[in-house]
């Protein structure tokens, strides 16, 4: 038993540290938090990665990856996360693309691993549907095949950045025989095809990411078939199981929580600092306690997946403990920016407002409801620890 | 970075597993409670004879010259069994003085003892109104020639009554809560003087109250610098509590086992209650916290043996986390057997009761929480959390 780092991990560390101080600007950081300038700023930073040879370290290294440890790893996300840059869009990078290079023929690799790498496609996510949510396998999106082509009718919902998308992977309906799993095929769909349109969705921090994304007659080529038609379940569950790394946001959290600190060390109540104050420190160290727990099972499930190991359902204890922890962080927050949290946006800036930061917090807070419900509810998430870890 | 046990470990550990099997049975168990002095002292010559009570000894004493984590596998056992064979007291406590503070000739005189299985061996820290704190020491030992006399009363010392040399903290100068002033003392248990009153407590550990009357002691008694005590029994107490939470893993491990096989086989409404939903996420919770103490005692138990700068936070998180995991998983398992979770004739409420003195042994989730605040949350401290590595 060793988590000490070696001194290659350290000189490793140096490295990482200096490419972001270097290649992350401030004039970045700027424009990634405008809304405006968001698209285009992601791309450059996720291109600069790509540069680098960095931005998919969990591919496999013949298609991109960098075959670092674990512990790399964790070297490599805590200097990011470290710096507020935010992670790079997992749509593309750490969704569809696993997919592709384990389920996908050769010509569907060379013509899309390459253009994920370098971000020259923006993917997007279809797999909840209006009617579709946590039984997902209900999903009712058809594909017909004519000739050479599927015809897909039907809706998705609660797509994140589908405005932006060049691409969206779909799981669709393509036989409604046997069981509900079967039947479901996947399917990577030109987001510029006719018949496809966007709605967006207005959520409650007042931010437009979500979308509904409707399909009427749309044409997608066979030769975007991933697989064997109807066996489209499996590929995506696979890829469920495959996303591990990052997936309980440990690094993220930690900064969010230092920040949560920092604002806690400035604000003031009967000129005591609020970080003083022994209930706040008590919500403060609850929420540190299960951080530095969690940091440890995310490396522990890390060196399994390293050495073979890991069944699986890990993944969704992680996922469980990651967003609780987030959602706490964001609790936290909102109490620190006390009434300043109702805030709307506008043009004055935060010396008039008297505080600059209860607005951030209250998006982060608000949005940041979506996290237990999205990727397979945290409910879901107990169901599948309790068939696939406890046998009930 | 890994997480693997030493072949050596493994063997530890598989062998304490093996007695506890094949020896240790809950009824078995329960007869040894009955006895008079609490424990079995063919057992003990058997836990001898096997190498276990050589474990953190030096190799130049007859010892395996083990570390933390060899503590750790072997503590993890003894919870699964709930055994009560004062290894504890003894070996950890006891020898754990004799290792930090011991002359080499202290140590030559004491630990080939511990080793053989003839040194029965105890820590006497708490007195009757010190609860947590280790520096509120009455007890006084006043020079007297080339030696000392000591008078007070130290209670509810774990072996107390089976012991044969006592460690007795003791006032040499300052105040009651001085931290500065105290002293450690090797005294046998049947000296001229001192008084022994034992009784039994939940779990089924013998304790005593010990009485020094003027109980006089050779220069040779005195453990390490005189009035420089306290340091000593800080550096011991963190090995204890990494040693505790490993005793408690176990425990928590075998409560959440047994719930499981209970809720697959128990019966209601026609079905196995594990079928039902509601059960299901309960124990998925249980699970969930089993795995954080897990993480939080792995962490710790790194930082101790890499002398990690966060050393003293991270055990002190430990405790907390233990604490709050501990009652969580028993309260469950009583409340998931339902009625026979009540029965004295059931394992679960031993195991219970184990964990809750266990809780309330060198202090408690509140205790250790507030000094972990203190230590993180001070003016003078900067603004950051956790973070791996670094050792000191």
């Amino acid at each position: 038993m060793d988590t000490s780092f070696s001194p290659q991990d350290l000189a490793f560390r140096d490295e990482v540290a200096a490419f972001f101080d270097e290649a992350f600007t401030d004039d970045l950081r700027d424009r990634l938090k405008d809304n405006k300038q968001f698209k285009e700023a992601i791309v450059e930073w996720q291109r600069k990665l790509n540069d680098k040879g960095w931005v998919a370290p969990n591919w496999p290294v013949e298609h991109g990856g960098t075959g670092w440890s674990p512990t790399q790893m964790y070297i490599f996300d805590s200097e990011r996360s470290s710096r507020g840059i935010p992670n790079t869009i997992p749509f593309g990078l750490s969704m569809v693309a696993p997919v592709i290079y384990t389920f996908g023929n050769d010509e569907q690799k060379q013509r899309f691993l390459p253009r994920i790498l370098k971000s020259e496609d923006w993917w997007c996510q279809g797999y909840s549907e209006p009617g579709s949510g946590s039984d997902l396998a209900s999903l009712k999106t058809k594909a017909e095949l004519d000739g050479d082509h599927y015809v897909v009718n039907g809706a998705k919902i609660w797509t994140t950045y589908a405005q932006y998308a060049d691409w969206i992977f779909c799981l669709v309906r393509t036989s409604t025989e046997g069981k509900k799993q079967h039947g479901i095929s996947f399917l990577l769909i030109d987001m510029h095809s006719e018949g496809i349109k966007v709605n967006p969705i207005e959520t409650i921090d007042s931010h437009h990411s979500l979308n509904e994304v409707e399909f009427n007659n749309v044409r997608v080529p066979v030769e975007n078939l991933i697989g064997e038609q109807d066996k489209g379940w499996t590929y995506a569950k696979a890829l469920l199981a495959h996303e591990r790394t990052g997936i309980a946001g440990v690094a993220d959290s930690k900064r969010a929580l230092g920040e949560v600190r920092k604002l806690a060390e400035r604000e003031v109540n009967g000129g005591k600092r609020l970080v003083d104050d022994p209930l706040f420190q008590k919500r403060l160290s609850d929420i540190e306690i299960e951080l530095m727990a969690l940091e440890y099972t995310d490396l522990r499930v890390l060196s399994q997946v390293a050495t073979g190991g890991a069944p699986g359902a890990e993944s969704s204890l992680l996922k469980i403990k990651g967003t609780e922890i987030q959602q706490a962080i964001q609790t936290l927050a909102m109490m620190v920016a006390a009434h300043y949290q109702g805030v709307l946006p506008t043009e004055l800036d935060g010396d008039v407002l008297g505080n600059d930061f209860g607005m951030a917090a209250r998006r982060s807070y608000m949005y940041g409801r979506a996290a237990t419900v999205y990727g397979g509810s945290n409910e879901i998430q107990k169901n599948i620890i309790a068939k696939a870890v406890l046998g009930l | 970075m890994n997480f693997d046990f030493s072949e050596e470990q493994t063997m530890l550990r598989d062998s304490v597993a093996r007695f506890v099997q094949d020896d240790y049975d809950f009824d078995t168990r329960r007869s040894i409670v009955a006895t008079e002095e609490g424990m079995s002292r063919q057992n003990w010559q058997t836990f001898a004879e096997l190498g276990w009570l050589s474990v953190p000894f030096a190799e130049e004493h007859g010892g395996f010259g083990g570390g933390p984590v060899d503590v750790m596998v072997m503590m993890e056992e003894f919870g699964k069994g709930l055994v009560v064979e004062p290894y504890f007291a003894t070996v950890v406590l006891f020898g754990g003085l004799l290792r930090a503070a011991g002359s080499e000739a202290q140590q030559a005189q004491h630990i080939p003892g511990i080793i053989e299985g003839s040194t029965l061996g105890a820590f006497a820290y708490l007195e009757r109104q010190s609860r947590y704190e280790l520096n509120d020491v009455a007890t006084r030992a006043t020079a007297d020639g080339d030696g000392f006399v000591l008078s007070g009363e130290k209670v509810a010392v774990a072996n107390g009554a089976n012991a044969d040399m006592i460690v007795v903290s003791a006032r040499t100068s300052g105040e009651q809560f001085d931290e500065q002033g105290i002293s450690l003392f090797v005294v046998p248990a049947d000296a001229d003087g001192a008084e022994r009153v034992s009784y039994r407590m939940m779990d089924g550990q013998v304790v005593a109250n010990v009485v020094l009357k003027d109980v006089r002691v050779g220069a040779d008694a005195l453990l390490g610098q005189a009035d420089s005590g306290y340091g000593v029994i800080q550096r011991v107490v963190q090995e204890a509590l990494v040693a505790l939470g490993a005793e408690a893993l176990g425990l928590m491990g075998q409560l959440n086992t047994k719930t499981l096989e209970y809720a697959k086989t128990r019966e209601q409404f026609g079905v196995a209650i594990g079928s039902f939903q509601a059960l299901q996420h309960r124990m998925v919770d249980t699970f969930m916290s089993y795995e954080q103490a897990k993480s939080m005692v792995y962490r710790a138990v790194c930082a101790l043996e890499s002398n990690d700068k966060d050393v003293t936070r991270t055990i002190h998180a430990m405790k907390v986390m233990v604490d709050k995991c501990a009652r969580h998983i028993f309260e469950e398992a009583i409340q998931l057997h339902g009625g026979m979770g009540l029965t004295d004739e059931l394992d679960i409420g031993h195991y219970a009761k184990r964990l809750m003195m266990i809780n309330a042994t060198l202090g408690d989730g509140d205790y250790h929480q507030a000094q972990f605040n203190g230590l993180s949350y001070s003016a003078s401290e900067p603004a950051s959390v956790a973070s791996l590595s670094d050792a000191a």
